[in-house]
């Protein structure tokens, strides 16, 4: 598989009055063609800024790309100026937003919006747009578009609106998409139908997807492989199968037994004693130590690389160092390697 | 849309009816009479002129008497000027006063809007600052200090635009600017707060997600929906122009309304204070109705909700 995304040693920071917040802290991971990688993290982990940070969406008052590179069609968006990353935005990188009722503008119709992108980049004529943006609202799902193309935000549903944001986003086939929570200002069912929606859309334009998103169901459902982020930085990379079923990062095991389940019989949930850390003063061992029931003396003084657990899967823990004293996941995330034991094996006896 | 403005229509017509009784015994309340200040007038001379303006009737005849001319466009006559009709009166005045007006508000509204966007695109700026530290003067500072700068400054010092006449465009450059600078201080300050909160707004950062640049962003997306709440403030901005452009025209020598209504309040002008109260009262509900109108064509969620759904 091709690479289409690099991002390597990303360090951005923020200004502010307290001083410079180090929200993103030496960020490497790739993106595939085609794929879906799932970034998930608690909130302040910085999903969002490393992926506002592909589109250089920050503000540009007080954020600074500080070091790193994201590479792109071989050329260095982090370095790009305002003008070469105008031709990318919209063509070929775009991106969802979470909030479907806030991210249209109420005083556009719907079919403008859409045909934006097209005439902009496509150099379509008005007629040849229309045409496109209809289709385009066809391909989300939203019946009767010629009626729909001319009507403002405010006629749609929530679920609807989504559906319309996907086609702006989609309108000029791009290479990559981000999604950051698509899924998370809307109820259950339509957070089915959309994802649904998400990934049909994606074997039809063959785009990459990054899912930025705090809900490791939807990660389950979408994914191909998950980037776990913590504290400005990925903690543990890997295929789905791998962070859920045999998860290696002290953090990736606390996010998995905070999941509710249908197979506990616990009232309680667990919980991740502790705060994120403050990356205004960042720790300078391991940022997650101080949560970390396993921590271990080298946790506060150096913090880990990142160790490698198979050709895909990867972790920045101590606990992987060849030294370090083997240690017992929890509970929760034992039943669930035991599971994935029972899958491969069972997987195997099928000859699958 | 046509139902809807007819309904406003006859509720217009309604205020305009409560304006003016409410106006009519407001002033039959008040002591004196029109005609006391003339001392040389014999208390003969008095009733005869009293009676002439049926001013000797009982107060509820008067008033009954004053709507049915009402109803019929007629105002009555003027005591003090020359005996002529109020509706003659207005109609003359009315000329400079509005064109006055219309100009101030015109150019009030568009400097002030872009000033605002100035502000809120180069915000933290000199540009912002230059903008805010104007807005603050023309809000703070009266309309007659500037006129009366303008007047020495511009109009005697320099002799480029005359000091105090009415005649032609040149005459009614300094009054339109002393006119305007509220407009133009209220529109900048309400401007730039809007924008800047439009610009954080996610279908900003979306439209920017899109490949817009920075001016097709705030022209094509923001300033549009920046305008919405600003609308709301020119309904009271029309009316601190008309009730400003008094002094301003006391001081410029304008033959305009305001001048003319400010004389028959001095000497109890009984017909003309009732009749501007009405033509302003009227010019006022205008003006709201066109806001209302201008929400419908700039805001669409407004327009739906306002009466015809398809």
């Amino acid at each position: 598989m091709k690479k289409i995304l690099e991002v390597e040693d990303l360090h951005i920071s923020f200004h502010t009055f307290a001083g410079e917040v180090q929200a993103i802290r030496g960020v490497n991971f790739d993106l595939y063609e085609g794929e879906t990688l799932a970034i998930v993290g608690e909130s302040g982990s910085g999903k969002s800024v490393t992926t506002k940070s592909i589109m250089r969406l920050l503000p540009p008052g007080n954020s600074e790309i500080k070091s790193g590179k994201i590479l792109f069609k071989d050329k260095d968006l982090a370095k790009a100026t305002e003008k070469q990353m105008q031709k990318i935005r919209g063509k070929d990188i775009s991106m969802i937003f979470q909030d479907p009722m806030t991210s249209l503008n109420p005083t556009m119709t719907i079919g403008k919006q859409i045909m934006e992108p097209l005439l902009k980049h496509q150099k379509l004529s008005k007629s040849k747009a229309r045409e496109r943006a209809l289709k385009l609202l066809d391909l989300v799902g939203i019946p009767k578009p010629e009626v729909r193309l001319k009507q403002y935000p405010h006629q749609f549903s929530g679920g609807m609106r989504q559906r319309v944001v996907i086609a702006i986003a989609l309108a000029c086939t791009p290479k990559v998409l981000i999604a950051d929570e698509p899924t998370t200002a809307l109820d259950v069912t339509i957070q089915g139908q959309i994802l649904d929606l998400m990934k049909d859309l994606q074997k039809q334009i063959e785009t990459s997807i990054i899912f930025i998103t705090h809900d490791l169901g939807v990660v389950a459902n979408v994914a191909d492989r998950v980037a776990v982020m913590y504290g400005g930085k990925i903690v543990e990379v890997g295929t789905v199968d791998e962070i859920f079923y045999n998860p290696k990062h002290p953090y990736t095991w606390g996010l998995i037994s905070s999941m509710p389940s249908l197979d506990t019989d616990d009232e309680e949930l667990y919980v991740i004693p502790g705060s994120p850390p403050d990356l205004l003063n960042p720790p300078k061992g391991d940022a997650f130590a101080p949560r970390n029931p396993y921590a271990m003396k080298i946790d506060l003084e150096e913090e880990p690389p990142m160790f490698q657990v198979s050709d895909t899967h990867y972790a920045a823990t101590w606990l992987l160092h060849p030294d370090a004293p083997k240690v017992e996941p929890p509970e929760a995330v034992k039943e669930r390697m035991d599971k994935f034991r029972e899958k491969a094996a069972g997987s195997i006896k099928e000859g699958k | 849309m046509a139902k809807y403005i007819g309904k406003r229509i006859i509720f217009m017509i309604i205020t305009l009816f409560i304006i003016s009784s409410a106006t009519f015994f407001l002033m039959k309340f008040l002591p004196g009479t029109p005609f006391q200040n003339e001392e040389k007038l014999s208390e003969d001379q008095r009733e005869i002129l009293n009676e002439k303006y049926g001013l000797d009737q009982p107060i509820p005849v008067q008033y009954a008497n004053y709507m049915v001319n009402i109803a019929k466009g007629d105002l009555g006559v003027s005591f003090q000027f020359d005996n002529q009709p109020v509706t003659n009166l207005l109609k003359n005045r009315m000329g400079p006063s509005l064109q006055l007006g219309f100009q101030a508000m015109f150019i009030g509204t568009i400097i002030g809007i872009l000033l605002g966007v100035l502000a809120a695109m180069f915000q933290n700026t000199w540009i912002d600052y230059g903008s805010t530290f104007l807005a603050v003067l023309g809000k703070s500072i009266p309309s007659f200090v500037f006129a009366a700068v303008m007047q020495y400054y511009i109009g005697v010092k320099l002799e480029l635009l005359p000091v105090a006449s009415w005649d032609g465009f040149t005459s009614s450059i300094m009054p339109t600017i002393a006119l305007a600078i509220f407009p133009i201080a209220t529109a900048a300050r309400f401007m730039r707060t809007e924008l800047i909160e439009v610009l954080g707004s996610d279908y900003i950062t979306l439209a920017k997600a899109k490949g817009n640049s920075g001016m097709e962003v705030s022209f094509k997306h923001a300033i549009r929906n920046a305008l919405i709440p600003l609308i709301t403030v020119l309904g009271p901005m029309a009316v601190a122009l008309m009730t400003g452009s008094m002094v301003v025209e006391q001081i410029f020598a304008i033959p305009g309304i305001g001048e003319q209504f400010v004389k028959s309040i001095q000497t109890n002008d009984f017909p003309i204070i009732m009749g501007t109260t009405i033509f302003f009262a009227f010019l006022l509900m205008v003006i709201i109705l066109i806001i209302d109108i201008l929400y419908g064509i700039i805001d669409p969620r407004i327009r739906l909700t306002g009466g015809d759904k398809k």
